[in-house]
């Protein structure tokens, strides 16, 4: 097998509040492959965004990265080592800001964001703003800058992109501004593309039409991505592996086929169940109960179990780690007790009174601690 | 889930409902200088956000309505309430039409008609309570005395899956799904027959999604509320509609029962709209069929049928006698050049790209090679318009609005679609 | 129109997972409502010097009231001097205590030391706030409800109505207020009354913009139209929901109009526009320190220094009262 692209180890990023650290990524642990499109699912709060931050090193105060190492193309982007008096400090090899900000951030590694209106300059020509992104970013001189601005337009599919050159960011729709942001991604060609959320502001067509597009330029230039989204059709549309997130922990990883048919995390089960579909009526959707803890205060053992339905006693107690339960030749990890692989006596564990498992309104209040500051007020 | 039409009076009927909005606004707007006296000219443009959309809504049904951002299905939600006062078009509420009632008349039919909005956050005062947020409606219609609505406020958020002791609480301490149960608390607080729901889940994750949409049908069930329920998302409507009107730049292109609508689609829009939807499945493989160019401006709709400028089944007027196939081939190159997305200038080159080296018949072949011979010597804006005469606006298409009912194949008694596809000749 | 997934809330889920950990932590925090504001407020140092400085030239202000309006002068002259009544023996422009000019040398009889006249320049700062802070409240409120009522209204409403009334407003905007206050007062009269009122015109504008900005922002709000939806009548939404959720802006450019008021009075008192003479009145203070600022440096700078005081002391309290009210910053 080739080597990763990118190798992401045991990253953990917390946000120091007054109100008490928020583990925002908890040791997540992940691969990119040149040319293969990584997905990293999650709900709101899962840690999803915080984790592509932490990748180019993004993450702003009170956040900090206090864990891990991130390997890109053999150059350490985040690592640790301990320092003389045992504490961690950055290792001798990890980048400094300023090769972060010269070599990594649009060259190598390119980002997309969600709202392109906010990632244009409203006062800058969509043009102007591209060409200075090229000028800058691979010392080309202004005109030639420029006509390769004008072939990355028509490259996305811009219309009449000599015109349009020289049009504000208001003046084009999302969908538009959306292709726009790709030929900025793509003009500096990266090895790596980190996509975040880039269609969830957008109309189905026009999200078809921006996929169709990434599929097409990923299979001309052979970028690889990593396509953060809360959409499970676009994730089996579009990636070829995926990481779920839950609560700042990857729960599941697999190849998209497997996840999808072969699903073995409870959560993971559970989000496919709770979304209605298209292509077929479904009489009664099966939600996941509950709302998503905070990241501030954890459940202990399995951050799951107090949604889970097949949460026992012991997966209060025992925090799984993601272990490969894969029958083929694709590694398939997850972590869950339930397989016998963990062995922590899951099957002799009486079952958990649970959110999922208790009544219709016992998942619909508050977590725990909102629960607790309900009661010292009254 | 099914339930049939009854044969009474429909709850909601809307006819040829129609609103504009002027688009200029302030005492000096749309005046453009002019160089003859008075010099100063008056022109109004308007945006034609909803055009002469009719439908029916029964007791106990859930009608839904889909399109893309922009389509005036919001709009059309507004209006249908009489939030925003119709250009044009009745609006019949259990038999009165709302369009002729003013000030103290309509507020008091409010009570029987609600409305849950797309945003969660700001959809609640920030500086009220949730309890009195709930109470306001049954106030303002004067529903019991104060006891007796805290009791009911009470008695409510406990039925949409709230505790009840949240009744004191401001709503930014409560979740996105939350806030969207007390907006459902306060629309039912009147007892309302009809409840019109404008994206209410689109901004929630989807396992909540599931939660409240599960909520909001067996809230249906216990008080046989009818929904007007506006999404964007067609898995959502497929889920919670009984049947389903789409929307594009104004009108309802479709109309049918649900699985009339999703299984057997008529309109070429509705078709490439399902086609466009990803399903959570990496085994379907069937290549999605991207319907290509951005929707047109409502100020200026096209003529006819609005969705022709993108339509893959655009109808070849009578005057030429094109095979289908040349026939799609010349209405890709039409619209290619309107786009001039193509860097090829030479005649040959561009025959062969759009063409596939075919040469046309008659008529159309003449008018393609014209159009040819203006691109090569750059002249875009006269292969445009030659092309779009001759054949974009010579269509049926282009000419006439079309408005066409067809028997139902699978469910439902009425499938209207508004397609000349369907016409008969 | 819609926006599908209306901003999601995932791109900063941090933040998201902050506040609500905020929520969670003890008492259930309202961000709303008086009670929170003035925890706020005593949050901030410089808001509190503030409130210090306002609270205790009002105390000044209303002792100095009471004593004219109901005493006429009784407890000024028990305890120190009448304000307005010459002295019958003059000692004029004598420095403060401790200090020698060529008039002779400071006693303790006038802290202060005496003006032209031989008044007791202490007792005519003293009184000379009242005409300071009547003159600023006056005319504030002049302001925020003429403004109030401009601005809400046209807001509310918009149309020609917001046409006509914000054209007018502008109108008034565009005269330079000193030309604006003389002329009126050159037409009405000259006294301290009518100064009040021609300042609070020129500050209607001030407060109409900033209603109506938040009127029409809020206007916009869902939880207008739900209201809206709900049946509920227009003065019921504007006096529950649109006029509550507009309120701490005014508040605070209020408090900065009070400093703002006074200084414009204190600068018409001076050009002999204000209160009229003997009312004590720091501007007209000024006014007659002009001819001695070289023998008697001092009478001049007293009444200046109040000024500085009072208009600074509003200020202070107007920036603290912004952060606390902005639900942006909360830490």
């Amino acid at each position: 097998m080739t080597t990763p692209l990118l190798t992401v180890d045991n990253l953990k990023t917390q946000f120091f509040t007054e109100d008490g650290t928020v583990r925002a990524v908890d040791g997540i642990s992940f691969d990119v492959y040149p040319g293969e499109i990584v997905g990293l699912v999650g709900e709101s709060g899962a840690g999803k965004s915080v984790a592509t931050s932490s990748i180019l090193r993004l993450v702003d105060s009170p956040g900090e990265i206090v864990d891990g190492t991130i390997t890109f193309k053999e150059k350490t982007l985040f690592g640790l080592e301990a320092g003389p008096d045992g504490e961690p400090r950055p290792s001798e090899e990890m980048l400094t800001e300023e090769e972060m900000r010269k070599e990594v951030r649009g060259r190598e590694i390119a980002i997309i964001f969600q709202d392109p209106m906010e990632s244009l300059n409203p006062v800058f020509t969509v043009g102007g703003q591209l060409r200075e992104f090229i000028e800058l970013n691979r010392d080309l001189p202004t005109e030639e800058a420029k006509q390769e601005a004008i072939d990355m337009l028509r490259e996305v599919g811009i219309p009449d992109p000599e015109n349009r050159y020289d049009e504000y960011p208001h003046q084009f729709s999302g969908g538009m501004r959306q292709r726009v942001l790709i030929a900025m991604a793509i003009a500096c060609r990266p090895d790596l593309i980190i996509a975040d959320e880039p269609t969830t502001a957008l109309d189905v067509t026009v999200e078809g039409q921006i996929l169709e597009l990434v599929a097409e330029l990923q299979e001309k230039y052979d970028t690889a991505f990593i396509w953060v989204t809360h959409d499970m059709s676009v994730v089996a549309e579009i990636c070829d592996r995926v990481n779920v997130m839950y609560l700042g922990e990857i729960i599941e990883q697999a190849h998209v086929d497997d996840l999808f048919y072969n699903t073995k995390h409870p959560y993971t089960q559970a989000l496919l169940n709770s979304i209605p579909r298209p292509d077929e009526t479904i009489e009664e959707l099966d939600p996941i109960k509950g709302v998503m803890p905070e990241a501030i205060n954890p459940p202990s053992g399995c951050r799951f179990h107090s949604r889970c339905p097949e949460a026992r006693e012991v997966c209060q107690r025992v925090h799984p780690e993601p272990r490969d339960l894969s029958a083929n030749d694709r590694p398939h990890n997850a972590a869950c007790v339930k397989y016998d692989v963990f062995d922590v006596g899951y099957d002799a564990s009486p079952p958990l009174e649970t959110d999922a498992t208790g009544g219709f309104s016992a998942g619909l209040t508050q977590t725990e601690s909102e629960a607790e500051a309900d009661g010292g007020d009254r | 889930m099914s339930r049939t039409a009854s044969e009474s009076d429909p709850l909601v009927r809307v006819e040829n409902l129609r609103k504009y909005y002027n688009n200029d606004s302030g005492l000096l707007g749309g005046l453009t200088m002019d160089s003859e006296f008075p010099f100063v000219r008056r022109e109004s443009s308007y945006v034609k956000a909803v055009e002469n959309v009719n439908f029916d809504i029964h007791k106990g049904e859930t009608l839904g309505l889909v399109g893309e951002s922009g389509c005036g299905k919001s709009t059309l939600a507004r209006t249908v309430l009489r939030l925003l006062d119709a250009t044009d078009g009745s609006i019949y509420f259990k038999g009165t039409d709302l369009t002729e009632l003013d000030g103290e008349e309509l507020r008091r039919t409010r009570k029987d008609m609600q409305m849950i909005f797309q945003d969660p956050q700001s959809s609640l005062d920030p500086r009220m309570k949730v309890g009195p947020i709930v109470e306001e409606p049954m106030k303002a219609h004067g529903m019991l005395d104060p006891e007796g609505r805290e009791a009911r406020a009470k008695e409510l958020l406990e039925k949409v899956g709230l505790d009840p002791q949240h009744y004191n609480r401001y709503p930014h301490a409560f979740s996105g799904g939350q806030r969207q149960r007390v907006n459902l608390a306060r629309a039912l607080s009147v007892n309302p027959d009809f409840i019109v729901c404008d994206e209410p889940v689109s901004a929630l994750d989807v396992s909540i999604q599931a939660q409240v949409l599960n909520t909001m049908q067996e809230l249906q069930d216990e008080f046989n509320l009818t929904y007007l329920f506006i999404a964007h998302d067609l898995s959502v409507i497929r889920h919670i509609s009984d049947r389903v009107a789409v929307m594009y730049l104004g009108q309802v292109v479709e109309l049918a029962d649900k699985e009339e609508l999703f299984e057997n689609p008529q309109h070429p829009y509705t078709q490439a709209l399902l086609d466009a939807i990803p399903a959570p499945d990496p085994r379907a493989t069937d290549r999605r069929t991207v319907l290509r160019g951005d929707v047109p401006s409502p100020i200026n709709p096209p003529s006819g049928c609005r969705f022709r400028t993108r339509c893959q089944k655009l109808i070849q007027p009578e005057a030429y006698d094109l095979a289908e196939d040349e026939w799609r081939r010349v209405v890709e190159f039409q619209r290619a050049v309107k786009r001039r997305n193509f860097e090829e200038r030479e005649p040959s080159a561009v025959r062969s790209r759009f063409l596939d080296d075919v040469d046309l018949r008659g008529e159309a072949g003449r008018i393609v090679t014209d159009a040819i011979d203006h691109i090569a010597a750059d002249r875009f804006d006269e292969a445009e318009a030659l092309l779009t005469e001759s054949f974009a606006d010579q269509s049926i298409c282009a000419k006439k609005e079309p408005m066409y009912e067809v028997a139902p194949e699978l469910a439902g008694d009425r499938h209207v679609v508004a397609c000349h596809l369907h016409r008969e000749d | 129109m819609s926006t599908p997934h209306g901003g999601d809330p995932d791109t900063e889920p941090t933040q998201d997972s902050t506040t609500t950990a905020a929520s969670g932590a003890g008492e259930v925090k309202s961000r709303v409502g008086l009670r929170y504001t003035l925890s706020q407020v005593k949050r901030d140092t410089t808001a509190l010097i503030g409130i210090y400085i306002v609270g205790f030239i009002t105390l000044v202000a209303l002792f100095a009231a009471i004593d004219y309006y109901i005493f006429d002068y009784a407890i000024a002259e028990a305890i120190m001097y009448d304000p307005e009544r010459d002295p019958d023996e003059v000692n004029r422009l004598l420095p403060p205590v401790g200090m020698e000019n060529q008039f002779g040398s400071g006693v303790l009889e006038h802290p202060l030391g005496t003006d032209h006249r031989g008044r007791d320049i202490f007792t005519r700062l003293v009184y000379g706030t009242r005409v300071a802070m009547t003159v600023g409240f006056m005319a504030t409120a002049i302001g925020l409800v003429g403004g109030t009522l401009v601005g809400a209204v046209s807001g509310f409403y918009g149309g020609w109505i917001d046409d006509v009334l914000q054209r007018f407003t502008e109108t008034i905007y565009a005269i330079p207020f000193l030309v604006l206050v003389i002329a009126f007062m050159t037409a009405f009269g000259r006294n301290l009354t009518f100064a009040m009122i021609g300042v609070g015109i020129t500050a209607i504008p001030v407060f109409n913009r900033l209603i109506r900005s938040r009127v029409v922002s809020i206007r916009e709000e869902d939880y207008i139209e739900a209201a809206r939806a709900a049946g509920v009548k227009d003065r019921h939404i504007i006096l529950r929901h649109i006029i509550p959720n507009s309120f701490a802006p005014v508040l605070v450019q209020a408090t900065l109009q009070v400093g703002v008021s006074i200084l414009i009075v204190a600068g018409l008192s001076f050009l002999g526009f204000g209160a009229q003479p003997p009312t004590p009145s720091w501007g007209q203070m000024l006014s007659q320190s002009r001819g001695y600022m070289l023998p008697a440096p001092t009478f001049s700078i007293w009444p200046g220094l109040a000024i500085l005081f009072t208009v600074i002391g509003f200020n202070i309290l107007g920036d603290g009262l912004q952060d606390a009210l902005d639900p942006r910053i909360n830490n």
